[in-house]
């Protein structure tokens, strides 16, 4: 029996292990001589469990008595998680090695935190619920402060912190209170208290007080406030980190969490996710208007992202399910590409990050200001861009469930939203002559550019085969 | 070899326009010439062939496929279009030989460029389009011609495309028959919601039937034939400029002359007497329509000839007169003889084409003058011009041997529609303006040549001395036009509006010998002469009439002083003309004087373009300017504006200040949100 199980939970095992051999053995060596080594070694392993995961799983896994889920829905996270974990690992390392911030602790930090999240992904239990968002939170709260002698990435990695602890602590009590009704942490179990549209009003607190812990971790307005924050003040190649893959891993526990313990009263939450939805899509649209700080706006840009992703979860259907991961897929892309100029930016050897240097980078660059603008302009959802390929999604889904109202308030949301994708792309092209950026020197980041940039485009023709696993996971997680 | 009259057209377009500057220019005139002369030599075959009691179908490829709508590409072939056929190619073979002089030294175009080539492709394009048109074996495919020459109407008016008046004469004339052919349109929907089939032969096929159907449109309910023929019918006024929809076609004028000749005189204008005749089962049925028809023509035919009496540019009159003689067809076609008004829109074409292109020679030789004015004893300066335009005036104006069938074209059609007009309506309205129109297109048919070839040269010395005959390339084409003229009435006289046995096996309707009824009969009999009636159903041959429509008959039966009277209408004409113009030239001018008011009324052409101006025109600026500056201005991007640049910074602002940097701001809104949240939870959820 426990053999079955723990046949299950391989995956997770093999990266645990080695996160801890890899500390144990690189404390005890090299250390931070090491880390450029370990780092590669890490996306190479955290690629390889990817690999596995999505060539090998198949069917519905329970293990531990219904507490972990390995189903479609979980693998289709896991390989995004871990895929873009993997990727950012890639993209940090020269980065980080070149400021002297580059620590053996950063890819077992990032590994240990993706394990969290597989963990959340799978979850079908409260307690296995809470284990894994607090194992991904915690290696978080550590990389957000990685600059020890930073003052803005100790602040950051603070913030983070407490107000994390405030979001676990709302979600411990929507935890309790609906173990308190249902008499079960299980999600099975807590569907059958939950009933069929009819809930008794102590499990809908519960269920709010839930939510709320999730749209923390998905920095759903109102609270989204640690977002910019700690997206400025992170090392930007943390930024990236913390702008996909957790976003995935919290973006896909809260849909198992609505529709596998709370499927029967969609009606009950949709409310309150679109309600969510439609706030972080206007905050992040307007409120990124003022900003001048590119990660700052990125903090922005990825809450109003997920509001749109949020649609496709408030339409409560298996098809708003595979928009929302289609859009996630497409989300992950995007910022991959994007975090990868981000880091590339720099004026005598310092990292820049305000947008007002991009000033007619076109003509010093052509080709990656190229890749950026096609980038910009599927963030903002411009037509032949991908970027638009996954809000349709999710407005189908949206006008499928009868949201219409949703659809058209994101509609106005995008249009406001695409002015500040469409100033940075304006600074690029036509903006002042002035001092331009330098010239990126590591060919991954231009790789990653070149890469992210190509996927909006072609994946227009072909998006990869993700709408169909989208679909397997969606119907295995609504039914 | 259908095919071949049809497409060779399009494909001397084809490479003309497109190809012309791999081949040359030259090469491409030659090329659309030769296709065109190809053309029209296969459709005399045909004409002349044809074996009219059988209506061929030919199949060229599938067209729609849609739920019930089933159409095919298909040439229809019968009398009506192999007439057509004939008219088209061969006024559009000889305009365009006789571009090759008129066009071949442009003032409009600077040395070295090229016009030529576009030119010429436009030209077999219209008469691609047209040809399609006249062959269309459905109304969808119909339409696409009427829209295809409506297209290069559009483009060879605005030729001179750096002329102002030019663009905005193309514009008016596109707009305009935009009206006509909403009502087309609604015309050929409302078919097909009646019958479920645009083919030609499902239509007549059910044209009975419609007769007896209501059809609710507006606000109350028709009769379904009447209204389906009423709003062909307007379709047919816009592209045929009838009166109200008259106004494009004096402005079609900036075109090149050749234009004129081919496309505003013999074939484009003329679709609207083909579409009537043509859709002849559905309007027999329609009676009010028919007489619609019958009034709208009349009007018109008098009131072009009016506006045409004091007009001085040279097209301009020849441009009234065609609009007065397509009021003629129409009355023919509305009494209900379709085969006269396909008898006088074949005369009309060979002697209309001939006097524009006659003009045209003498306005190439004058240098661009164009106002007759300026004119004056150019007899010896253009003589054999002189001799065409003389013949096209003897033929336009009716010379002829009066109660024989001898005379110029002119004459045997135009008394033939006189005399229906009179049988057809009992000698009523139309007949009289007819017999009025015929007196005024005398009058002015002579004042244009009086002023033209009689008389002092006036105006530029220095143009006069420099005038020039044409060359032989735009002379021979005049000359096979002149034989038309003088010819094609007396051949066909008796095919168009002989007896109805000798019409009935011409347009390949069945007929058959008439009961008795009456005291004509008796006459008739008694001189050994068999009545005859036509007998074939709807779309059995190329025309149809109803039973009971005896005007072909009737109209040689007219009082004797009918058949006379557009002769002595002609000869007023030309006698008032003769004492004006060359008698005691200074008699117009005081007649004027005297009778300003009515001159004014008549030179601003009865006021229409400005009574179109006021009541269209300028509320649809008016509405226009008001929803461009207030409604998409102010409102639309004042709202924009004030939302981008007002509301949206300020929220900026806000939330900018909210992200205060401290935690407990932070967690003081994430309490709020929980808050809020559980409100509306416990407000709305569940076990409420």
């Amino acid at each position: 029996m426990i053999q079955a199980d723990l046949n299950i939970i391989l995956p997770e095992i093999v990266l645990s292990v080695f996160a801890m051999s890899a500390l144990v053995g690189t404390v005890y060596t090299a250390k931070d001589r090491a880390a450029g080594l370990l780092t590669w070694v890490t996306a190479g392993v955290l690629a390889l469990v990817a690999l596995w995961i999505g060539l090998t799983g198949e069917g519905v896994n329970v293990a531990f008595g219904g507490m972990f889920h390995d189903d479609a829905f979980a693998r289709f996270a896991k390989v995004t998680i871990l895929l873009s974990a993997a990727v950012v690992l890639v993209m940090s390392q020269d980065y980080m090695a070149r400021r002297g911030m580059l620590r053996f602790e950063y890819p077992v930090l990032v590994t240990l935190s993706a394990v969290g999240m597989m963990m959340m992904v799978s979850a079908g239990d409260l307690i296995a619920l809470y284990m894994g968002l607090e194992l991904q939170s915690l290696a978080l709260y550590v990389v957000a402060s990685l600059r020890r002698d930073s003052m803005k990435s100790t602040e950051a990695g603070l913030k983070y912190f407490i107000l994390g602890a405030l979001s676990s602590g709302l979600l411990l009590y929507g935890a309790s209170l609906i173990y308190g009704f249902a008499g079960t942490t299980l999600f099975s179990g807590i569907i059958g208290a939950a009933g069929d549209g009819q809930a008794p009003l102590g499990l809908l607190f519960g269920l709010v007080f839930m939510i709320a812990g999730l749209a923390f971790k998905v920095s759903a307005v109102p609270f989204h406030m640690w977002t910019p924050d700690v997206y400025e003040g992170s090392p930007t190649p943390v930024t990236a980190f913390f702008a996909t893959a957790p976003k995935v891993a919290a973006m896909a526990l809260f849909a198992r969490v609505m529709h596998d313990a709370f499927g029967g009263v969609s009606n009950d939450w949709g409310q309150i996710v679109s309600l969510l939805a439609v706030l972080s899509m206007f905050l992040g649209a307007i409120a990124a208007i003022g900003q001048t700080n590119i990660k700052r706006l990125m903090a922005f840009s990825s809450i109003a992202h997920m509001g749109y992703a949020m649609i496709g979860l408030a339409a409560g259907t298996a098809l708003g399910v595979e928009a929302m991961l289609i859009y996630m897929a497409i989300y992950v892309t995007m910022n991959i590409g994007t975090f990868a100029f981000i880091m590339s930016m720099e004026k005598d050897g310092k990292p820049v990050t305000d947008i007002s240097a991009l000033n007619m980078y076109a003509k010093r660059e052509p080709g990656r200001a190229l890749a950026m603008l096609v980038l910009m302009f599927s963030l903002a959802g411009v037509p032949p861009m991908l970027g638009f390929f996954a809000k349709l999604g999710v407005w189908r889904a949206a006008l499928d469930a009868d949201m219409v109202w949703l659809v058209v308030a994101s509609a106005v949301a995008s249009a406001i939203g695409a002015f500040y994708y469409l100033r940075i792309v304006y600074y690029m092209y036509f903006g002042e002559e002035g001092e331009t950026l330098e010239t990126g020197r590591a060919p991954v980041l231009w790789v990653c550019l070149m890469g992210s940039a190509a996927v909006m485009v072609l994946g227009i023709i072909n998006l990869f085969g993700i709408e169909g696993a989208a679909a397997a996971a969606a119907a295995t997680l609504v039914n | 070899m259908a095919q071949i009259i049809l497409f060779a057209p399009l494909i001397g377009a084809l490479i003309a326009g497109f190809g012309w500057r791999l081949i040359g220019e030259t090469a491409a005139q030659w090329l659309t010439t030769g296709l065109l002369f190809l053309s029209c030599l296969l459709s005399w075959v045909v004409f002349l062939t044809l074996d009219a009691s059988v209506t061929q179908q030919i199949h060229i490829l599938d067209f729609i496929r849609s739920g019930t709508l089933d159409t095919a590409w298909s040439i229809r072939l019968d009398r009506l279009t192999a007439i057509m056929l004939i008219v088209v190619t061969s006024v559009s073979a000889l305009v365009h030989l006789y571009s090759f002089g008129y066009m071949a030294h442009d003032h409009a175009w600077k040395e070295g460029e090229h016009y030529k080539a576009r030119f010429f492709a436009y030209l077999s394009f219209f008469t691609f389009a047209m040809l399609m048109l006249v062959t269309a074996d459905n109304l969808v495919q119909m339409f696409f011609g009427w829209e295809g020459v409506g297209v290069a109407s559009y483009l060879l008016i605005g030729f001179y495309y750096k002329k102002p008046s030019a663009n905005a004469a193309a514009i008016k004339a596109f707009v305009v028959n935009r009206v006509g052919d909403f009502g087309f349109v609604l015309g050929i929907v409302a078919l097909y919601f009646l019958v479920d089939s645009i083919k030609m032969d499902d239509v007549f096929a059910a044209a009975p039937q419609l007769a007896e159907t209501q059809l609710t449109f507006l606000w109350t309910d028709w009769n379904a034939a009447n209204l389906i023929a009423f709003l062909l019918f307007i379709g047919a006024m816009g592209k045929s400029a009838q009166l109200f929809l008259h106004t494009w076609l004096p402005d079609a004028m900036e075109g090149p002359t050749p234009v004129s000749a081919l496309i505003h005189a013999a074939t484009m204008v003329t679709a609207g007497v083909f579409l009537v005749c043509r859709m002849s089962p559905v309007f027999e049925y329609a009676p009010e329509a028919k007489t619609f028809i019958v009034y709208i023509g009349a009007t018109t035919a008098f009131f072009a000839a009016t506006v045409g009496l004091v007009q001085n540019d040279i097209k301009r009159v020849i441009a009234y007169s065609t609009c007065s003689q397509l009021g003629y067809m129409f009355v023919a076609a509305g009494v209900g003889v379709y085969s006269v008004a396909m008898f006088h829109l074949l005369t009309h074409a060979f002697f209309k084409a001939m006097l524009f292109l006659g003009a045209g020679s003498v306005i190439h030789g004058m240098h661009h003058e164009q106002d007759m004015r300026n004119y004056g004893g150019l007899r010896k300066k253009f003589p054999m011009t002189f001799w065409a335009m003389l013949i096209g005036t003897l033929a336009i104006t009716g010379v002829g041997i009066p109660l024989t069938t001898i005379g110029f074209a002119g004459f045997l059609s135009k008394d033939a529609v006189i005399e229906s007009a009179y049988a057809g309506t009992n000698g009523g309205y139309a007949f009289w303006m007819l017999v009025i129109a015929a007196l005024f297109t005398s009058f002015y048919s002579w004042r244009l040549m009086f002023l033209t070839f009689w008389g002092e040269p006036r105006g530029d010395k220095h143009t006069h001395e420099h005038a020039h005959e044409s060359p032989t390339v735009m002379l021979v084409p005049l000359g096979v036009l002149a034989i038309g003229a003088v010819f094609s009435g007396m051949v066909w006289y008796n095919s168009f509006f002989g007896h109805t046995d000798t019409v009935g096996k011409f347009f390949g309707v069945p007929y058959a010998e008439a009961e008795a009824h009456g005291d004509a009969e008796g006459e008739a009999a008694a001189e050994g002469e068999h009545h005859y009636v036509l007998t074939g159903a709807p779309g059995e041959g190329a025309i149809h009439v109803a039973p009971g429509n005896t005007v072909l008959d009737d109209a040689h039966k007219v009082p004797k002083w009918v058949k006379v009277s557009p002769f002595i209408a002609m000869i007023l004409g030309l006698a008032v003309a003769w004492w004006f113009y060359i008698v005691n030239p200074a008699m117009p001018k005081r007649v004027a004087e005297v009778n300003r008011p009515l001159y004014l009324f008549l030179l601003n052409k009865w006021y229409f373009d400005e009574i179109y101006d006021f009541v269209f025109v300028k509320p649809a600026r008016w509405i226009g300017g008001f929803f461009w500056k207030r409604g998409d201005g102010n409102v639309i991007d004042g709202a924009i504006n004030g939302v981008s640049m007002g509301v949206i910074p300020f929220v900026t602002r806000l939330a900018g200040r909210a992200q205060s940097g401290y935690i407990f701001t932070y967690a003081f809104w994430m309490v709020i949100g929980i808050a809020v949240l559980v409100t509306w939870m416990s407000l709305t959820g569940g076990a409420q």
